[in-house]
This record gives structure tokens, sequence and C-alpha cells, in this order.
């Protein structure tokens, strides 16, 4: 099927300051496209949630956009550096954010967790010195 | 509970005057960690943090709360209430702590979770 929408947005890493505007764009966009309620707001936590891991841990990388009749599609990528230990970051209060990050309030463990609660289907690969990819469909009723 | 009747609860001066305060609270809610937050915000939130910087802005707006409460007259920059006044976020500051704002809060009927 073919997408309604797509956007791409790129995030550079350790940019706390405009962290959350690719995050306020997609919601912005769905909001636009009708979509409200229970998804919007799932949608708008997950995207949060990984575009503030890709100002976090990653070396930098962007987040995309997809929006198909029956569903929004989120795929984020990074250049780097990988998750040496993919079942010990999906779990909760599990951190390795850095004191910047901490400082801010971020680290508790909660990101990639939250991504999968609120996300409909929700696949996660990564591998050392390449980079993770994480892949979030949510259906739109 | 609406906005302005829970800036007169808590005594709080309003840092966002250009935003309305009609926007209904639906429960209260404290803690810093913004991630935690992300995980358990909810729609009409009345949230208390000692956090200031943009990124509070962003979790309160991507969760649909009514409003950010700083305690202990914590004030806010002003590049981070520039970004609640044009995404419409009411942002009050009080001389109480969060422990007694979410006191009064909660002896007024207002639910840690929405109904």
């Amino acid at each position: 099927m073919n997408a309604l929408m797509t956007n791409t947005y790129p995030v550079t890493a350790a940019d706390y300051t405009s962290a959350g505007r690719a995050s306020a764009d997609i919601k912005r966009k769905l909001k636009q496209l009708g979509v409200s309620g229970d998804v919007l707001r799932r949608v708008a936590v997950a995207s949060y949630e990984v575009e503030l891991n890709l100002v976090i841990h990653s070396l930098g990388g962007e987040l995309s956009l997809s929006v198909y009749p029956d569903r929004v599609q989120l795929v984020s990528s990074d250049v780097g550096p990988g998750i040496p230990d993919l079942s010990l970051a999906m779990r909760e209060g599990w951190s390795t954010a850095n004191d910047e990050a901490r400082s801010l309030g971020f680290g508790a463990g909660m990101g990639l967790p939250n991504m999968k609660r609120n996300a409909d289907d929700f696949d996660i690969q990564s591998e050392v010195g390449k980079g993770t990819v994480i892949t979030m469909g949510f259906r739109l009723a | 509970m609406k906005v302005n009747e829970l800036r007169e609860l808590i005594g709080a001066e309003n840092l966002t005057p250009e935003v309305g305060e009609d926007r209904e609270i639906t429960c209260g809610y404290t803690c810093d960690l913004l991630s935690w937050v992300m995980a358990h915000g909810d729609e009409g939130m009345a949230w208390v943090t000692v956090q200031t910087h943009l990124n509070v802005i962003a979790v309160a707006v991507l969760s649909d709360m009514a409003c950010v409460v700083l305690p202990e007259d914590i004030r806010m920059e002003a590049e981070s209430l520039a970004k609640a006044v044009s995404e419409g976020m009411t942002v009050l500051t009080t001389s109480l702590t969060a422990y007694e704002i979410c006191g009064r809060l909660s002896a007024a009927g207002v639910p840690g979770k929405a109904m």
C-alpha cells in the first residue's frame, strides 16, 4: 500500500536543545491528517523516546515517518555505536546514559521498554560498530 | 478542577499569562526523571517538577498535559517559557514544596491517575 505521507528527520547526537523537534512535528502532521486520541498519544510518546535515544546514545541518525491509510510507521536508524546486549537494553531501569543526560532528567532506563509498550509492533536490530535500527508500527482504527 | 483554580489553590504565579487557564485537570503527578514521566504521563495531568529545561515542555506537550507546576519559587528559563507559550502549555510557580502541592491537589480530589 502506498504511503500517504513520508518524512525524514535528521537527529544530531548530544543536541539537547533541538531534541524533541522531530517528535513535535510528527505529532503536528498526524493531527493534521486527522489522527487523534490514544494512537496520536502513543506515537508521540514513542517518537519522543526514540528521538531522545538518538540524541543521548547514538553518534547521529535519522527518524522516518510513514503514514499509510491503516497504520503509522516510525523507523529510527543510526550510524552507531550499536548495542552490545539487547536483552539488557530492553530491561526497565537499565541505562547507559552519561552524566549530562542524567542531569537533564534522562537515563531512567525507560526509553526502549516505553517504546515497546506504546507501539503495536516493535522491532530492534543492532550491530556493534554499525548501528541500530528500530521499527515501530501503530494501527489506525 | 481547572488550571486557574489550581493556581489559586496553591497560591501560584502563572509564568505563561499568554496561555489560557481553562484546561481541565484530570490528574496530578510529580517526578523529575523525564523518561519516567513519559511512561506515566497522562492527558490533562498537572505535573510538578523541579526541571526547567526545554525538554520539560516537550514532554508535557507530547503527553497532552494541562500544566507544569514548579515548586519552591523555581523560575523557568526564558527559552523554555517561550516554547511553552508557542505550544499553549501553562507553567505555574509557587513557594510550596512538591509535597505540599500534591497534598493540596489530593485533598481537593484530584487523583493520581486520570479516571
